[in-house]
């Protein structure tokens, strides 16, 4: 069915067609909309679902815990303070290797007080074992809803996933969204260690040493694996619904002497900034990372590169930058930009490529 | 004791001290609850009694949870089952730590939620897993190892709070009356919605007296009023046996108090203090017992 949608209602969309058992959730600005909707679908009876409005985001990562861990599928949003809020229980969720599914909307963090678009509190949990994908445009943030819950389920992966949209360029606008005839495409979910009276077993119990640290390596396992499980992924829903994502979306790249590298609606901007150069004669092309963990194998080999970080981390980098550079050895022109929601058109970003001084670091409107 | 069931959820290799009274509580409240039960735990004494991966000591499924979590945690479990149409009990057995201090924002939310389970607060009035901290629920005069000099201020009232949220069942026990406990149990998960158990669970390293006086001191502590038994069940209250005496004639403090090591720093105006908030307590629950408030 074509619609239009904000970012918000696509997702709360693909959670009534996924229909999870159990979501529990607590308000956050720009957030709030996915779980109102939510809650609409259940008051309506449209979706199959216990709704539990929990008191606080850690509850309602507890909740998630609490209800997946018997085996059903469940989801949560939320944003900013509320992620970090939250931060505990997801590295419980993830060390559990519980499936759980969180919408989170990128939002700055406080002080002071910002409710606009900022990679940092997605980023902030960057080590927590969850797998981390960011959206571009609305259409996607439904499609990547609906892959999540079927990558984290895969018992070669059972671990969470956090699907990534940036607060109102993103949650708060319309686009046109076609939503899909969903079918078996998300099996039923399956915990292999489901809790069971019949088989009665201790889950998180004390470990040792030994235990505990073959249980990270298979977490880190299962990272490497899920770049398969989310290669078929991807690949079954272009087959099923003709629409086709991959770890990087690539724009005009394959000719292209410089690569603007970005994430989530930065991304989308950068490829307007990309026709532009063009027209100039610059050979540009925009390389739009989709997922951050597991972390794409990218290939920027030969070319120079741009990488606009919504993102800091402090006394070091840009993430995405920095993240780049340890994978791939590459050097690049890193721009620091958007944080708080400030505006980057693709003029901007056209801007950032033709001055670029490979090997500095610019933060875009302030440092000079 | 007859009616008590002779199957046992908790085995014999747990990893508690020599006379813990948690994991003697812990017993009959299985043994009541039976074999349908999964136990939500957070951080405290439990995560250790229940021994070391790949083993476990209970014959139940148990859901380890962080300090703050259980309540929440619980809650997602038990819409989980009820979803899936099963009636499986979900119990949170959980320290006085995690539940007055740490956890109370999320047990608040899930009474007020009504969740259908069953919170049980084991009270050994201290930080047992961490080595004899002071909580909330530490009384008026303990020393802890953060309290050295005796606490200065006084047990934190968990079950008016509790009670706060009118559920429609809660009950305070003691570990050295498990009758009483086993049947508040039992009628307690005969209930839907949230209910609440608070069980006074003296522990011996905590409360410094040798591991054989668990009962004893146990017993002490409901003769003198320190502790009172009873039920409310859709807010009404009812004494129950074992505190009946007390209600009337409590036995002085000084006998509950000497019998641990944990009060030697209290002076005479902190157990006049003791008494006299005994007194206050006994008077106000004979007055809504009798349905005088
Ligand atoms: C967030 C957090 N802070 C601190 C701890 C450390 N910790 C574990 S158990 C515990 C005390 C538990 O006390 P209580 O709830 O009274 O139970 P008991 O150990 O006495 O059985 C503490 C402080 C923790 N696990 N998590
Ligand atoms: S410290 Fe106290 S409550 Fe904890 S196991 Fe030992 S006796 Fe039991």
């Amino acid at each position: 069915m074509l619609m239009i949608s904000t970012g918000n209602k696509a997702i709360a969309a693909a959670v009534r067609q996924a229909a999870p058992s159990v979501v529990a959730a607590y308000p956050i600005t720009p957030q709030t909309e996915i779980i109102e909707q939510i809650a609409a679908y259940v008051a309506a009876g449209e979706v199959e679902t216990e709704y539990i409005p929990v008191e606080s985001e850690h509850s309602a990562m507890a909740a998630c815990i609490g209800a997946s861990a018997t085996g059903v599928r469940t989801f949560t949003a939320t944003s900013s303070h509320g992620l970090l809020y939250m931060h505990e229980m997801l590295h419980w969720a993830a060390g559990a290797r519980l499936p759980i599914v969180m919408a989170n909307v990128n939002r700055a963090v406080g002080p002071g007080w910002n409710t606009w678009a900022e990679h940092t509190d997605a980023f902030s949990q960057r080590d927590t074992g969850w797998l981390q994908v960011f959206v571009g445009t609305v259409q996607e943030a439904y499609d990547a809803t609906l892959m999540a819950f079927r990558i984290a389920e895969d018992e070669r992966v059972l671990l969470p996933v956090m699907v990534n949209l940036d607060g109102f360029t993103l949650s708060h606008i319309m686009q046109s969204l076609e939503t899909v005839d969903l079918g078996d495409f998300i099996p039923p979910n399956r915990l292999p260690y489901a809790i069971d009276v019949e088989n009665p077993m201790g889950y998180g119990p004390m470990t040792g040493p030994d235990d505990y640290f073959r249980f990270r390596w298979d977490i880190e396992r299962s990272m490497r694996d899920a770049h398969e499980v989310i290669r078929e992924t991807e690949e079954e829903f272009a087959r099923r619904f003709g629409r086709k994502y991959g770890p990087a979306e690539e724009y005009r790249c394959e000719d292209a002497e410089v690569v603007v590298v970005s994430m989530g609606t930065l991304g989308k901007e950068a490829e307007v900034a990309v026709d532009i150069l063009r027209k100039e004669g610059i050979k540009a092309g925009s390389m739009r990372l989709r997922w951050f963990r597991p972390f794409p194998d990218i290939d920027l080999r030969g070319r120079e590169v741009v990488v606009i970080d919504r993102d800091y981390s402090f006394g070091f980098g840009g993430v995405v930058a920095a993240s780049l550079k340890a994978k791939t050895g590459t050097e690049c022109y890193n721009v620091i930009a958007g944080l708080g929601g400030q505006e980057v058109t693709y003029d901007d970003i056209a801007e950032f490529v033709r001055t670029r001084r490979i090997g500095e670091e610019m933060w875009f409107g302030v440092s000079e | 004791m007859s009616e008590i069931p002779k199957e046992e959820y908790l085995t014999t290799c747990t990893a508690a001290c020599a006379g813990c009274s948690s994991s003697l509580s812990l017993r009959y409240v299985l043994k009541a609850a039976g074999p349908d039960t999964v136990l939500v735990v957070p951080a405290c004494c439990t995560s250790v009694i229940q021994g070391m991966y790949p083993n476990t000591s209970f014959n139940v499924p148990v859901y380890n949870i962080a300090f703050a979590a259980a309540a929440a945690c619980a809650s997602g479990m038990s819409k989980a089952f009820r979803s899936a149409g099963k009636k499986t009990n979900v119990i949170v057995y959980a320290g006085d730590g995690g539940t007055v201090d740490i956890g109370i924002q999320a047990l608040s939310g899930a009474f007020e939620r009504g969740t259908d389970f069953l919170y049980i607060c084991y009270d050994n009035e201290a930080y047992g897993n961490t080595g004899m901290q002071r909580s909330g629920a530490t009384p008026l005069g303990a020393v802890t190892t953060t309290t050295p000099a005796g606490k200065t201020e006084t047990k934190k009232d968990l079950d008016r709070i509790v009670a706060a949220h009118n559920p429609p069942y809660m009950a305070t026990a003691c570990s050295a009356y498990p009758l009483d406990l086993y049947k508040k149990v039992k009628k307690a998960l005969s209930i839907e919605g949230p209910k609440f158990i608070h069980i006074l669970a003296p522990c011996p390293p905590g409360w410094r007296y040798n591991s054989d006086k668990t009962i004893e001191v146990g017993k002490l502590a409901v003769k003198t009023g320190s502790w009172v038994l009873y039920e409310r069940e859709y807010g009404k209250l009812t004494v129950s046996g074992p505190s009946r005496t007390a209600l009337k004639k409590p036995h002085p403090i000084e006998e509950y108090i000497r019998a641990q090591g944990r009060f030697k720093k209290a002076t005479p105006e902190i157990i006049a203090e003791l008494q006299q908030s005994i007194e206050k307590n006994l008077a106000r629950i004979k007055k809504e017992e009798e349905g005088i408030c």
